[in-house]
């Protein structure tokens, strides 16, 4: 093995490449009917109180609109961001994953090291044809999230890791 | 079942347990009892030592029985063990799955030379240690014996001395490493111990009888600033005292031993001897942690990561030395992992500029925006200074968390420090990764630093290098674990 020996960082620049395969278009709209809900969740009762409560309602009502405001840049914003960003991919010997908006994350788990392999999908995800696939490894820390994946893709990726992971040997310690 | 030959078949625990399970639960009772019949009316004094009879006579035929039912069997590939006459359970652990004997032995065990076999498979079933088998208990003598055929099968047929020559020891309780004890956390212990047994105390007897009323009243009558001083003077010897004794029971007689066949193993304990086995082929690095404390008295505490122990809910099983001086600390890493000198202590790579900013940022923002919306907020004034004073203890610990941030490459380890006030420094076999997390939020992103975590199965499960520019970051990982990470860079 040629291992290169220079100080890390001197000699060229790294950087991780995106996974090669988005998740399904129709995770936007998932994600989207989620914000949906959440601020609903928020803004709704501060309406409701604003209407009803008339003594509150000159500091009610603009905070309610400064909430709602940053609501609907919040539903519309997230699901288009995390869409550029949720990728995932699988090689011969790992699998490869990005997940977040503001924040970001990029995991890599060798295949030799996965132990579980589970789907799961939600009611929202089941309307709108959606799964989330997980993968663990014997790490505490170490599952890999593959969420909003189109249905038919995740139960071949299910069989695919299932079938790879059986067949590379070891205890994945 | 085939039965390989000598201890295939069904056992019995030791008969001894006969008297000890009654022993045992019976000073359990001991509050109980001394209430029931020292404290309370004179009325109906009979009934109350029937029925008081009539419960220990319950518990003394309960344990019997318990002793009655249960069986175990160490066969060739499995150990075994039935209990319970209603309510039975069975439990089988194979072998090979068996990651630590633990021994220990507490007063009464002790009395009657039994030991307690704890073995454990370390598999986390949904975040719940359920794959232990207790041998509770087995004569002394044995219980080493099993303890080694269990660890090590092939040990069974050497030569006895010949084991005991093979051992070597790796370190050993020094006395002078008792002025650590005030510095660690057995101080609080003891603190809280004497506390809840004084407002039982007082919560049983009533105050007046421990003479707490004539107390309060004098520290009352007395000027402030003494009632303070004997206050703080009296917690500071109970934490004092208190801390000495919890480390001298815990820590009296030890030993870390590695033992033929790949074994550690730490021997402690005055009062209730503990024996704690570790195999050495579930050892993926080792930890030092120095609390703020122990810092101050250049001490630190030296933990084994390892896979097996049950993550964060292993109770301390694997904690290698007491609180004991840095140098050793490392000494001993260096020991345990067979690298001299330790990777805990090789010269580290200091992290760019940009990682002390972060910190002063989000030291400092959190208080000066308190610090504003007192000052705009209906507080008293002094307040708003109060908030502003804290500014310096949040530069100095943002300072000492960026000096401590520090990460290398040494032959098999992958080594990575981090933490403010505590200093926690893991040395972490390259072969235990078992992935990769790289993680940039959006300050990160903007500075061109990521966070790169290296997943394991052992220990807290994951270690981290904080705050790395993207480039290095990528390339310790990627050293570290050659071809995992390649295909996936630009």
């Amino acid at each position: 093995m040629n291992r290169p020996q220079a100080a890390p960082g001197t000699a060229q620049v790294l950087r991780l490449r995106p996974p090669r395969h988005r998740v399904s278009p129709r995770a936007v709209i998932w994600w989207t009917t989620q914000a949906v809900l959440e601020v609903g969740a928020v803004v709704i009762p501060l309406g409701v109180a604003a209407t009803v409560w008339g003594d509150a309602r000159p500091w009610l009502l603009p905070s309610t609109g400064v909430v709602a405001a940053s609501g609907l840049v919040y539903l519309l914003v997230m699901p288009r961001w995390r869409f550029r960003v949720h990728r995932w991919e699988t090689t011969d010997h790992a699998v490869y994953t990005a997940q977040g908006w503001v924040n970001q994350e990029w995991r890599v788990a060798p295949m030799s090291r996965i132990q579980t392999v589970d789907i799961e999908r939600g009611p929202l995800q089941q309307l709108f044809g959606l799964a989330t696939v997980t993968v663990t490894t014997a790490s505490a820390a170490g599952a890999l999230r593959l969420a909003g994946l189109d249905r038919t893709v995740a139960d071949d990726l299910v069989a695919q890791l299932t079938e790879t992971t059986q067949a590379t040997p070891g205890d994945a310690t | 079942m085939v039965s390989a030959s000598g201890g295939s078949d069904w056992q019995r625990l030791d008969p001894r347990m006969l008297a000890v399970t009654p022993l045992r639960q019976l000073a359990g009772f001991l509050p109980v009892i001394v209430a029931v019949l020292v404290i309370g009316s004179e009325e109906n004094f009979g009934g109350r030592v029937y029925g008081l009879l009539v419960g220990v006579l319950f518990v003394l035929i309960a344990g019997t029985l318990r002793w009655f039912t249960t069986r175990y069997r160490i066969s060739s590939d499995r150990v075994e063990l039935r209990s319970g006459l209603l309510f039975r359970s069975a439990r089988s652990i194979p072998r090979d799955r068996i990651r630590t004997v633990d021994v220990t032995a507490g007063l009464v065990h002790r009395l009657f030379r039994l030991s307690v076999l704890k073995i454990g498979t370390g598999e986390r079933a949904d975040g719940v240690e359920s794959r232990e088998l207790t041998l509770d208990a087995i004569a002394t003598s044995e219980a080493d014996q099993v303890r080694q055929r269990l660890l090590d099968p092939s040990a069974g047929s050497r030569e006895r001395e010949t084991v005991a020559r093979a051992v070597e020891e790796l370190a050993a309780l020094r006395w002078s490493w008792l002025r650590f004890a005030p510095l660690t956390v057995s101080s609080l212990v003891a603190l809280g111990a004497v506390g809840g047994a004084f407002a039982q105390l007082v919560n049983d007897v009533g105050a007046e009888t421990v003479g707490v009323g004539k107390v309060g009243k004098r520290l009352t009558t007395a000027p402030l600033w003494l009632g303070v001083t004997v206050l703080t003077s009296l917690i500071l010897l109970v934490a004092l005292v208190g801390s000495v004794l919890v480390f001298i029971e815990a820590w009296w007689g030890f030993q870390l031993v590695r033992e033929p066949g790949g074994t550690l193993r730490i021997r402690r304990g005055l009062l209730t001897t503990r024996s704690v086995s570790l195999e050495e082929r579930r050892l993926r690095g080792i930890e030092v942690v120095e609390s703020p404390l122990l810092r101050a008295g250049r001490g630190a505490r030296t933990v084994a990561v390892a896979t097996g122990l049950g993550g964060r809910r292993s109770h301390g099983r694997g904690t290698l030395l007491p609180p004991a001086p840095r140098s050793e600390a490392h000494r001993v890493s260096g020991l345990v992992l067979g690298k001299t000198p330790s990777p805990t202590n090789t010269p580290l790579r200091r992290h760019p500029r940009a990682a002390l900013r972060r910190r002063l940022v989000r030291g400092t923002l959190p208080v000066m925006a308190t610090a504003g919306a007192l000052w705009f907020a209906p507080a008293p004034a002094w307040a708003t200074w109060v908030a502003l004073g804290l500014l310096p203890v949040t530069v100095l610990l943002a300072g000492d968390a960026y000096r401590n941030l520090g990460h290398a490459l040494t032959g098999r380890y992958l080594v990575t420090r981090h933490g403010a006030g505590v200093r926690a420094t893991v040395a972490l076999q390259r072969s235990g990764v078992i992935g990769w997390t790289v993680s940039q939020s959006l300050f990160q992103r903007r500075l061109d630093l990521v966070t790169v975590t290296a997943t394991t199965a052992a220990g807290h499960g994951a270690y981290a290098i904080i705050d790395v520019t993207t480039s290095e970051g990528l390339a310790v990982a990627r050293q570290a674990v050659p071809e995992l990470l390649d295909p996936f860079l630009a």
